[in-house]
């Protein structure tokens, strides 16, 4: 029988609310604002509930009585529960519905805003002191890895280096096609006019060799591997397995950190290497097009660019490397508990990736041009 | 035993060729307290998670309330799942929400109850498993024993018919396991909640057990069923009293 709810008006110096039914989780949340109403409607009088018609009761509607029975009333006009079967009133008298009165905890107050700006600067200060503090660990844990080359986990590294390289060839040549061939087709159709559409082969090749398939690739491992690190290592952090690893008296970041670091360090050259190689070939396709014959475009190319272009670039890409593989196990580390830290970790670890690589982009940029290379 | 709310008829499980349980059967009647006993390794959850749709079994079938869950329509199973509630052995409660957000999740999504409700029933769900003030914790912020007793009460937050409990008193210390016990009774009672679980402690097992199976690795199935106290005193099998006794493995050269 479904529950329903009955007000009878004052008389004998209480009103009566009827309930009858079955009172669950389904069928007691519209009666609720009228049970209240019917409260409101005699805010001087005693209140029985009466519950001899209710035919089963549970969590939901013992919920709905103790509701009733904790609001605040004037004395003389409490509310009684009656009739209710034994079996639900034992039930109901698991609570005090004087103490389930005082509304929940109470939500921390939204700090002021000097506060909130000097904790997001302690934040940030904190951040950079744990971004300091691991680039030292990790740094003297690489060192102490070329010293012991034995002591590092090869099989670990071969596995992370098939991972993050050789399983990520096909997303850098489908992105490094595509580079050349835009940067060809745009930079032909405007050269096109001067009749100078030779000379896309020595924007081409400085622009992939120097900057762009560097930066792209790094990007593209970014979003591949630095990710991937950072929840590897978050769900060990999670699962305790860091700590496992930590009271064998293995330290994580020689484990799990300097296998990944060498790892994927070592397969971004091949990568760039990969990836500028692509472009150029598609750049050429889209030469073709406009009449300029391959060898006419590879002999351009190859006089134009130097050997310290295309060196400089995979100088920066050892970089990008080691920072992104850093970042992403760093990240990995910090992850506190939880599955949703593991989601915040990785996405952190591909922002924090990418705005290592522009920032160190513009230091090598200024660099490079100092050095005059 | 009441009316049969549970049957599993002659069910296999296992993954692919690997077979866990070569054909198991019984029947859990309405209102009782049902454990699911056996060595680790025997396959107790892997048995529940077939009973509650989330395997697919091998060959048989795993009835609620006389449906089968494995072959129901997709409106069919949410039917047969909004009477059940299940508690995970590890808790597995949702890491970006407090306690009251778990609890109140099946609520917002299932029931119309206005949200005064919802956070009053959440407060009670958590009173009864002696969590009250731990509303809005979040499961990273406690203890392994609390993270159990929060998904007991989650599992019970919309008092489904059928409530499976994966180990719920693995990890409790005895007095808070003792009043887990009486809770369990209390809700068969007053409101003829199902339990089916799974459980290693003895004592629990003969406070609050009605009938048990017991499962072996070995036998691939039930090794015996019954009420817990005739299987501690009269099972013919000797692993079967060798569990209720807590007796060590005998030496393999009797004396």
């Amino acid at each position: 029988m479904a529950a329903a709810l009955a007000l009878q008006p004052e008389a004998g110096g209480f009103a009566t609310i009827a309930l009858s039914g079955r009172l669950d989780a389904y069928s007691v949340g519209p009666l609720w604002a009228e049970a209240h109403a019917a409260l409101r409607a005699n805010p001087r009088a005693r209140v029985v509930v009466d519950c001899s018609r209710v035919d089963y009761c549970d969590g939901a509607g013992v919920a709905l009585l103790v509701d009733l029975l904790r609001q605040a009333r004037p004395a003389g006009a409490e509310v009684e529960v009656r009739g209710l079967a034994e079996r639900f009133r034992k039930l109901l008298d698991q609570f005090d519905p004087k103490a389930l009165a005082a509304g929940g905890p109470a939500l921390a107050p939204r700090p002021p805003f000097l506060e909130r700006v000097g904790r997001a600067g302690a934040r940030l200060y904190d951040d950079l002191y744990a971004l300091v503090a691991f680039l030292g660990e990790a740094s003297a844990a690489l060192a102490y890895a070329v010293r012991h080359p034995r002591g590092i986990r090869w099989g670990d590294a071969l596995r992370i280096a098939e991972e993050a390289g050789v399983n990520a060839l096909p997303i850098v040549a489908l992105i490094g096609f595509l580079m050349g061939v835009i940067l060809a087709f745009q930079s032909a159709v405007a050269m096109k006019p001067f009749g100078a559409e030779l000379f896309v082969a020595n924007l081409l090749s400085l622009a992939l060799l120097r900057e762009l398939g560097p930066l792209m690739t790094a990007i593209l491992l970014a979003g591949r591997s630095g990710a991937a690190f950072a929840a590897e290592i978050g769900t060990m952090k999670v699962n305790q397995e860091v700590d496992a690893l930590t009271t064998m008296g293995l330290d994580p970041v020689r484990f799990l950190v300097v296998t990944r670091v060498l790892a994927a360090t070592a397969m971004t050259v091949p990568l760039v290497v990969f990836a500028d190689l692509i472009g150029l070939i598609g750049g050429a396709l889209v030469m073709l097009t406009f009449d300029i014959p391959l060898l006419a475009y590879y002999k351009q190319a190859v006089s134009f660019t130097q050997v310290g272009d295309f060196v400089g670039g995979l100088a920066k890409s050892v970089v990008f490397g080691l920072l992104i593989a850093g970042v992403g196990c760093l990240r990995g580390l910090q992850t506190e508990t939880g599955a949703a830290a593991v989601g915040i970790s990785a996405t952190s670890a591909v922002v924090s990736g990418i705005v290592l690589i522009v920032f160190v982009d513009g230091i090598f940029a200024v660099l490079f041009f100092y050095l005059d290379i | 035993m009441n009316e049969p709310i549970i049957r599993v008829e002659n069910l296999r499980t296992g993954f692919g060729d690997f077979v866990l349980h070569e054909s198991v059967s019984f029947e859990v009647g309405k209102g009782e307290v049902f454990a699911i006993l056996g060595g680790s390794g025997c396959g107790k959850t892997v048995l529940l998670k077939n009973m509650i749709g989330l395997y697919t079994p091998l060959a048989g079938r795993a009835l609620i309330a006389g449906k089968d869950i494995a072959r129901a329509s997709a409106t069919e199973r949410l039917e047969i799942l909004k009477r059940i509630g299940v508690m995970y052995q590890l808790g597995a409660l949702f890491g970006s929400m407090t306690l009251a957000e778990n609890i109140r999740l099946p609520l917002e999504e299932y029931t119309e109850l206005p949200d005064e409700a919802m956070e009053l029933v959440a407060r009670m769900k958590l009173e009864l498993v002696q969590l009250q003030g731990a509303e809005g914790l979040v499961p990273a912020e406690i203890s392994g024993g609390m993270m159990k007793r929060a998904a007991i009460a989650r599992a019970m937050a919309l008092d489904p018919d059928i409530v499976f409990l994966d180990e719920p008193s693995g990890g409790l210390d005895p007095i808070t396991s003792a009043e887990l016990d009486q809770l369990i009774l209390r809700l068969r009672e007053s409101l003829g909640i199902t339990f089916v679980v799974i459980t290693h402690e003895l004592p629990s097992i003969f406070t609050i057990a009605d009938r048990c199976i017991m499962l072996d690795k070995e036998a691939k199935g039930i090794i015996a069923e019954g009420k817990p106290a005739d299987l501690r005193d009269h099972s013919p099998n000797p692993r079967v009293r060798q569990f209720f006794n807590r007796k060590a493995e005998p030496e393999a050269v009797a004396a």
